[in-house]
Parts: C-alpha cells; structure tokens; sequence
C-alpha cells in the first residue's frame, strides 16, 4: 500500500449530503475483476450525460479541479453498499483525502487499506475550508502532526493512532495479522473445544 | 459488569485486543459472492497465501446473474467473466460454491439462513453491506470491503474496533397491513442514514420477538441503511426451530451443545446503551419512499414534502435534487404516485413469506396495463417452495413475470434495469439515485404494497386490499 505522509493539493468541493457509494461509482463498473482503471468512471453519471459526453460544469471536470488530490463534501460520506470500488475509484482518480463531517463505517475503513486518509471536521470548519477550494488555493495535509494547513491557519483533526500508524507506514494489515498466527492457532484449538458445531462441517 | 448480546459476542471472539483498542475479532463464517471477491482471491495468490478455513467459506454468485433462462449462460461478456473468475477461484482455493444451475444458488443472504450456514452467536461478514441481515439469528453480522475479505480468507480473522451500543426497542401491534418493511422504514426515516453510525443496533420489544424469522430478517437487512454496522436480535426458539434439521446446522450432540449455548445470547437486564430509543408499533403505518435516500420516508396517507417549508438550507437543497430527480412535485399525495414498474425480489424481500404476502393481494386480480412487474424469489429453493404452494401462477395471472432467482434489479447489475425516468415500486432496499438503472425512479415499499401499486398503477394503500 502506497504511504500517506503529507499532501498539498487545490481541494475540490462537492457540497452534496449523502454521497453514497453508487454515486461514487456506479455499479456497472464493479464488474471489473481488477482494482485500477476505475477513475475514469469515478462520479460517473454525474461527470458524463447519457451521450457519455463530459459535463463541463461538474466539478470534477474543470480546471483545476481535475486535478484535486484532496476531495470536500458534505456529510455521510460514501453511506451504502461496501464496494471496495469507491476508494479504488477515488485512488485512481488521484483523490488520497477526503474531507467530511462524517463517514460511513465501511466506506471509512475501505480508505486506509488503500492509502486514502479521510478526515472528519465539524461543519464550520468544513465551510471555512472549502473556501479554498473556491478560491482555488491549495491547501496541505500533514499526517503525522494530523492537521491541515491552509493560509496562515491551521486545523487540526484526530486519527485513531493504528490506522494512523498503517497509513503513515503503507503497511499490509493481512502481513501484520499474520504475525499473530499463535494467538489465532490457539483461540481456534479452544473454539474446536468450546464449540464443536463451528467448525462441524 | 452487565453487558450487552453485542459485546457478548464480540468478547467472545477477541482473539487479540491492543492497548489501543485495535481487536483481531475472530470469523465464523464468511459469505462470498462474485462482485466483491475476484481481486481478494488474486491478492491470495499474488502473495501465495491459501484460504485459511475454506469449510468456514461458502460461495455464491448473485448479482450477475440472469433471472431469465440460463441454459443460454450470462450474454453480457463482463458478468461472464466475473461469474467464470468466482467459480475459477473456489476451486483452485477448495472453496464451496453454490453454481449458477445450483437449484439452492440464490442471494448470498438468503441461501446462508436457508443453509443453516447462519447460526446465533457466530461472527459473520461478507463482502456486502447486506449481509447485516444474518443479525436476525443474534450472529453478528456485517459488511466488509475487498481488502477485508482478503484478510479474512487469509486469516479467518478480522481488524476491527468496538462499536457503541444501540439499542431499539419497538413494543405494541402493529395494525394490519403493516409489515416489518414498514417498521425499518420508518426507523430510518427517525434515526436518518447516519444514524446508527459507530454503532451496532439490538432490536428489542415485544413486537420484535413477535416477529416471524423471516420478518426479522427484513429488518436487520436495513440497518445498514440507518448507517450501523450491524443490527441483531436476541435468538429465540423460532430462531433454534427455524434451524433445527437445516442442511448445515448443528447434528446430534452438537445440537443439544449449541442449543444451550445460543440460549446463553442475551442482553442482561442492567447493560447500559449508548443510545436507545422507543417506538410504538401501533402507530406505524405503510410506507413509501419519495426520494433518494431510504431515510426519505412517508405514508401512502401522506404528501411528497415541500422544500419551502424547510428551514434548514443544506435539508432544503438536498429536498430540492431529489424532487427533481424523482419528477415529483411539493405536496403531491403519495397515492397521485403513477408507477410504471414493480420490483418484487431482493436479500430485503424475496423470501417466501414476502412471496405470499404479495400473492395474498394479488389472487384473482390483475395488474395495471401500464405497469411491467416481475418476481425475483431470492434463491431456487424460495422458488421451488412458491412453485409447490401455486404462488407463481397466481402471480402469472394477475400479469406478473416468474423469473430465476438473483440480486436482479435492486442494483440492475444484470440485465435488469429501469430506463432513464422510469418510476418503479419495489421491495429493495435502496433509492440512491440511478441505484435501479441511470435515472430510474426507486420507491421502496413492503411486498403488499408493491402488489397493490401493481394492481392500481399508481402507489396505493394495501390496506384496501386486506379482508
């Protein structure tokens, strides 16, 4: 997994509620066996009419927007199905960071396995930031000191400090996992015990 | 200390927990189907890693398949591929598949309860936010990304942080006519899509646990829509009645063991939850969804609401989009509704009982001319138990198509789909925008309503229709 240290971008903001993961990447594109190519189709039905044509005035689509690595939006972010596809989506497009009010669990936990960060600021700060984007200025986002820098000013956010750590480090959750393998040996010799019908089969 | 079934369980399945709080949570069972799988099983093999527990796995394909006659195979050259790449990879990882001409082959949270592969007490995930569904057995249940399903084929465990405790309490009748679609429709609408964020919801009160097993199903299966992780009920003799003798369910001895053990899962009286909250089940009534988010919810005695009246500018603009992408107008009733389609089907509502619930309304009527309806049965044993109760002719005579079972057009990821401006009632489970097809019209309803809004062309009350 690609490390998330810092990251210093014009942000684009996309003051919906509710962006829920078919919107992020409808379902026509989840029959894809592979994790990349996605961003193309990233806010697919909202980027293209149904000619497939661009529309110019998605946010997304505009200079210089359509280069934003760090993405504003409103609250509940990415709610709905689990589909993986959304952060890969968003990867691929070149969005690392997503900033909201609040997130969906899976949709949450799906960023840090893929090098995305998304942080959570309250409303307020959401709208002051998102001056920026309309101003197109960049903004910067520091990890390890979780805080965004923009102006003269600066926000901090809280991370929870293993995610942080992973994210900081690129590291493979199933690798650290892995290295527990005693513990999960012995909880499942104590489970074939405890609950023969487990693993009963 | 007093503790709830959700922290019971999740103890009970700690095989690691760090200072931090970070958990390695052991899995029982794991659900794969073909959407959310391929790139799991190729991370497996990139990095020469087998599945840990195959016989804790089982496989299925439903979202891309045809719910029309399969001796043709899948048409479309990606759903093949995808469909292919699931059978490709159980095999070479000896993972259990249920096959396309598999007549117990269905969607992944129907065939589970229907195997007795769902059992009280285990920790469930599958690569689907549906699966909260199985929280109906007091599993706890919930959905995972790809990279997790990686990590649980590889580790049969999951990393994972303890949710807060919510808990719902819905007491009282519910008057006739209104179903369990209702009462998790209408606790979505209270608690908004958001509102079980960081959490896990036990549903509790004397109307749950008056509930049918399936009933409960429907309302586990939406709580992903109210944003909790996971929703449970405490299981009961139903629960261990609706088991007993299941294909994959404990036998003999193990039975007996597992029975005592399952009696075992219950809140104890003194927990404390995070959040809780009452409902009335007697003040519920039938419901409809007029927007793009299931937390947009009115009775079919109500009105489309007017973004005028909110004060609230972010509520309004967000009012204004979905009217706008609904075609409807301020104030209009729900019953001024016109439909052009009916969806019956979905892991919300295609089992059996949901079939005989929409067959009770239809017998010896016929639907509207102007509307296209079909039946979907959530797996090929629903269908086959339909088939030997008569309920597919009287769905074919009253205008309704009879197809195979499959996810079908709650996503319209096979060929399923609404056309763009398309108004449909159906039992699924989301309204997103585009969610049934690009610029398809979705309202959600219960399996009764959608057969009286078939019989009326328009959204209709099913109390019309009940003797």
């Amino acid at each position: 997994m690609q490390k998330f240290t810092t990251l210093k971008s014009i942000p684009a903001y996309l003051p919906i509620v509710n962006i829920d993961t078919d919107m992020i990447i409808p379902k026509q594109f989840l029959k894809t066996i592979k994790r990349t190519g996605l961003g193309k189709n990233l806010f697919f039905e909202m980027r293209y009419d149904d000619q497939g044509k661009t529309i110019d005035n998605f946010i997304l689509n505009k200079e210089p927007f359509n280069q934003s690595k760090i993405l504003i939006a409103g609250k509940n972010f990415g709610c709905g199905s689990s589909r993986e596809h959304a952060p890969w989506a968003l990867l691929d497009f070149g969005i690392t960071c997503v900033i909201s009010s609040s997130f969906a669990d899976i949709f949450y936990s799906n960023c840090f396995k893929n090098g995305i960060l998304p942080i959570i600021l309250d409303e307020e700060k959401i709208k002051e930031i998102s001056e920026y984007a309309n101003r197109k200025e960049e903004i910067s986002v520091d990890l390890n000191d979780e805080k965004i820098i923009y102006g003269n000013n600066e926000i901090l956010f809280k991370i929870d400090s293993f995610k942080k750590k992973c994210l900081l480090e690129g590291l493979d959750d199933i690798a650290l996992s892995l290295k527990k393998s005693e513990k999960i040996e012995s909880f499942e010799k104590n489970l074939k015990e405890k609950k023969p019908w487990i693993f009963n089969d | 200390m007093p503790t709830t079934l959700y922290d019971k369980i999740w103890n009970d399945h700690l095989v690691d927990l760090q200072d931090d709080g970070t958990a390695l949570l052991f899995v029982d069972r794991h659900l794969v189907h073909e959407v959310t799988s391929p790139q799991a099983f190729e991370g497996l093999r990139n990095s020469k890693r087998k599945v840990r527990h195959p016989e804790l796995t089982l496989a299925v394909a439903d979202h891309n398949v045809p719910t029309t006659d399969r001796s043709k195979g899948i048409a479309d050259e990606e759903s093949k591929i995808q469909v292919d790449t699931l059978e490709a990879n159980c095999k070479e990882f000896g993972v259990q598949l249920f096959g396309m001409d598999d007549k117990r082959q269905g969607i992944v949270h129907i065939i589970g309860p229907e195997q007795g592969f769902t059992q009280p007490g285990t920790v469930i995930v599958c690569g689907d936010s549906h699966t909260a569904t199985h929280g109906a057995f007091g599993s706890l249940a919930f959905g995972i990304g790809t990279s997790e399903v990686e990590h649980v084929l590889a580790t049969q465990t999951l990393v994972q942080k303890k949710a807060k405790n919510f808990r719902i309490n819905v007491n009282g009748k519910l008057p006739i006519g209104v179903t369990s679609k209702d009462v998790i429709l209408q606790i979505i609408g209270k608690i908004g899509t958001a509102g079980g964020t960081g959490c896990v919801i036990e549903y509790a009160g004397d109307l749950i646990t008056s509930l049918s097993v399936e009933q409960r199903m429907t309302i586990c299966n939406m709580t992903i829509e109210g944003g909790a992780r996971a929703g449970l009920i405490a299981p009961d003799q139903k629960i261990f009645d609706y088991l007993k003798g299941k294909p994959m369910s404990p036998k003999g001895d193990n039975w007996d063991k597992a029975v005592e053990y399952w009696k075992t899962l219950k809140t104890d009286k003194e927990a404390v939850f995070d959040k809780e909250i009452n409902l009335d089940a007697s003040e519920i009534l039938p419901m409809i969804t007029w927007g793009t988010s299931p937390q947009d919810v009115i009775t079919i005695d109500g009105k489309v609401p007017n973004p005028n009246h909110e004060k609230d500018e972010d509520k309004k603009n967000s009012i204004e989009r979905s009217l706008k992408y609904m075609g409807l107008k301020p104030d209009m009733s729900a019953k001024d509704i016109k439909i052009d389609k009916v969806f019956i089907g979905s892991c919300t509502n295609g089992r059996i009982e949901d079939l005989r619930e929409a067959a009770k309304i239809l017998k010896d009527k016929k639907i509207s001319s102007s509307v296209h309806a079909m039946v979907v049965p959530g797996s090929g044993l629903v269908k086959e138990q339909a088939e030997q109760e008569g309920l597919d002719k009287i769905f074919l005579e009253s205008g309704f198509e009879w197809r195979e079972p499959g996810c079908s057009m709650c996503l319209a990821m096979n060929a399923d789909k609404l056309k763009p401006e398309e108004r449909c009632a159906s039992t699924s489970n989301r309204n997103f925008e585009g969610r049934q097809g690009r610029g398809g019209r979705t309202h959600l309803v219960s399996p009764g309503m959608a057969a009286a809004a078939a019989i009326s062309g328009s959204l209709d009350d099913v109390r019309k229709y009940q003797n």
